[in-house]
């Protein structure tokens, strides 16, 4: 890629990417979603946990979360670097051994959960 | 008009305040050199020439060495002409030419390029037809064929300028009403919505 063109996107998304924090797949999260509805804005919460990264370290990177709402498993994409992105939240480190975790789609309740990762001191 | 002479550099894309995500072309535009200045008494009509690109001046023509002369300045690869050029402030022979002097946030801007070259191509990607549009009911082989190209003993001949396969792209072509996203003067750099003709390290021309 010419040096041009990671300059500008530099310029444009390097505040936003140093304003989150970093995580990936196994992670719960907490994002906060610009949500307008006719002329007022308001902030809706979406918790879950982050099951891929994609498209990383470009300005169309996404990540998906997923949470289960009422028994249902629900799915979200977000841009990473979309202003209608307020704020993530990283709530629980997770350990896992893929970076995208499709097998839990076809888990439930227990057999659903993510170990905590557990950080050495120092 | 004005405008300025710039080369492609390539494409990203930039999110709107709406949170749309808009995919946009990286443009080199300027330093351009004014290298002549036509006013009505002279020649008739106001315009001005833009010179972009250095050049060697063992690979320049001695006329155009001699033009380059006169406005003191190295020999440019581009030299392009805009007619009523009209810019903040006044131009004079050999004065350096910024984007930022000519472009600003939020404009509407015209570019234009030589599209990509295609060669040899059929009527489905040279006009857009259609094909034949379907695979069975005794079809074979003429998918992409362009069908009856005129009737029979009258008129007896086929219709000059009518589309059938050939050269495709290579072309001229204007763009019209891109809006400028960004400017970054201090690279000489712009920033516009859409995509543009040409390949990387093409010659663009940009005006409004």
């Amino acid at each position: 890629m010419s040096e041009l063109i990671k300059f500008v996107e530099q310029d444009l998304d390097a505040d936003r990417r140093a304003a989150f924090p970093s995580f990936k797949a196994g992670d719960t999260v907490n994002v906060h979603v610009k949500i307008k509805e006719g002329n007022k804005e308001r902030i809706q919460q979406f918790q879950g946990t982050v099951i891929q990264r994609r498209n990383q370290g470009t300005n169309g990177e996404t990540f998906t979360v997923r949470k289960i709402s009422s028994g249902i498993g629900v799915e979200r994409i977000f841009p990473l670097l979309s202003p209608n992105i307020d704020k993530i939240e990283k709530l629980r480190e997770g350990s896992v051994r893929r970076a995208r975790l499709f097998y839990l789609r076809g888990r439930q309740g227990k057999a659903a959960r993510i170990k905590e990762k557990i950080r050495s001191k120092n | 008009m004005s405008g300025i002479i710039g080369k492609k550099i390539g494409m990203t894309s930039i999110y709107s305040a709406d949170g749309q995500q808009v995919a946009c072309t990286l443009v080199e535009a300027g330093p351009c050199v004014v290298t002549q200045v036509k006013t009505t008494e002279t020649d008739g009509y106001n315009a001005v020439q833009l010179g972009y690109g250095e050049k060697k001046e063992k690979n320049t023509t001695q006329p155009l060495q001699g033009h380059f002369k006169k406005a003191q300045t190295t020999p440019k690869k581009k030299l392009v002409e805009f007619r009523d050029f009209e810019v903040s402030e006044e131009v004079s022979l050999g004065q350096g030419l910024t984007v930022d002097k000519v472009f600003e946030e939020g404009e509407l801007v015209h570019v234009i390029g030589t599209s990509k070259g295609k060669g040899f191509q059929g009527v489905v990607k040279r006009h857009g037809f259609g094909g034949v549009g379907q695979a069975t009911h005794g079809q074979h082989n003429r998918l992409r064929a362009p069908g009856s190209i005129g009737a029979c003993s009258f008129p007896g001949r086929v219709f000059k300028g009518l589309r059938m396969a050939g050269r495709t792209g290579g072309a001229r072509v204007k763009v019209f009403n891109l809006r400028v996203m960004k400017v970054y003067p201090e690279k000489n750099l712009m920033v516009v919505s859409g995509s543009i003709p040409g390949a990387k390290n093409s010659y663009v021309i940009l005006e409004k």
